[in-house]
């Protein structure tokens, strides 16, 4: 199998909405071995002048991991999972995630390139409110070691 | 806040049990994150913590020192090196964050952060721009 470069451009239909809960945001912080009283307690997160719990800086990969699985998972796009690294992770968040947030997320294959039989995949999510409004940026890398 | 100074440090343990929770809470349910066999049969010394779970245990203590999670504008980091999760026992990092930039035309600072397991780093270039206290 082999990680097709004509991946690279492919900009993927708007996902499905994801409602944010307050259970899996404070579950989340929990597996993460976060405290903060932002993440469990509307009133703290409110004195900090947010309308509900928001989530912890990282909890979008939850969100964007399922976009993600549009490419990474399609077996034309030949990303063996077996062979695949993290190579990085970025976020920009344009505002702070929070329970009752209903998010919609559009994935962008930034680019496919190799370099001594190593494919890096290169993905931007862009993920909305449902009335637009953006939220956060994902972007991540996969290294897909070639075979033998 | 100046350029330079340590902003927190933390010793962070996990256990088998941790990165269980992690994938129940984050979806990811890779395999290499809890079965030793396939973690061996890709070349793996054993189980790996999930990149993403060192990634978001790492900045909570840049979100403890600011005290609202709401500040962490960006956060990027590379994965440079997997952390083995031995099985008894845990494995420690340790996490030293510092101010590595302040811009006060924006109010925003650049915090690095040093995140090593014996010694070693295991994320590069891991850095979180962030909101200044007003």
């Amino acid at each position: 199998m082999r990680v097709d470069p004509s991946f690279a451009g492919r900009v993927y239909p708007p996902t499905g909405v994801y409602e944010v809960a307050r259970t899996a945001v404070a579950a989340f912080a929990e597996a993460t071995g976060a405290s903060h009283s932002a993440y469990t307690d509307p009133a703290a997160a409110q004195a900090l002048g947010h309308p509900d719990v928001i989530a912890p800086p990282t909890f979008a990969v939850v969100v964007a991991q399922a976009a993600e699985a549009q490419y990474i998972a399609d077996p034309a796009a030949g990303v063996d999972f077996s062979r695949v690294v993290h190579a990085d992770e970025r976020f920009t968040h344009h505002r702070p995630i929070r329970a009752g947030d209903r998010l919609v997320t559009v994935l962008h294959v930034e680019s496919v390139t190799e370099r001594a039989g190593i494919s890096l995949v290169s993905t931007r999510c862009e993920i909305a409110d449902e009335s637009g409004e953006p939220v956060s940026t994902v972007r991540s890398t996969l290294a897909v070691r070639g075979e033998g | 806040m100046n350029v330079g100074d340590e902003l927190a440090r933390r010793e962070i343990a996990v256990d088998r049990a941790r990165l269980v929770r992690y994938a129940g809470a984050s979806g990811d349910f890779n395999p290499i994150h809890w079965n030793d066999r396939v973690a061996r049969d890709v070349g793996l010394p054993g189980v790996i913590a999930h990149g993403m779970w060192t990634m978001g245990a790492a900045v909570d203590v840049v979100v403890d020192a600011l005290g609202d999670p709401g500040a962490v504008l960006d956060y990027q980091v590379r994965f440079s090196r997997p952390v083995p999760v031995p099985d008894p026992g845990e494995a420690v990092l340790t996490v030293v964050a510092t101010v590595g930039a302040v811009d006060p035309q924006v109010q925003t600072a650049r915090v690095d952060l040093q995140v090593t397991l014996d010694g070693q780093r295991v994320l590069g270039k891991a850095q979180a721009v962030v909101r200044l206290p007003a």
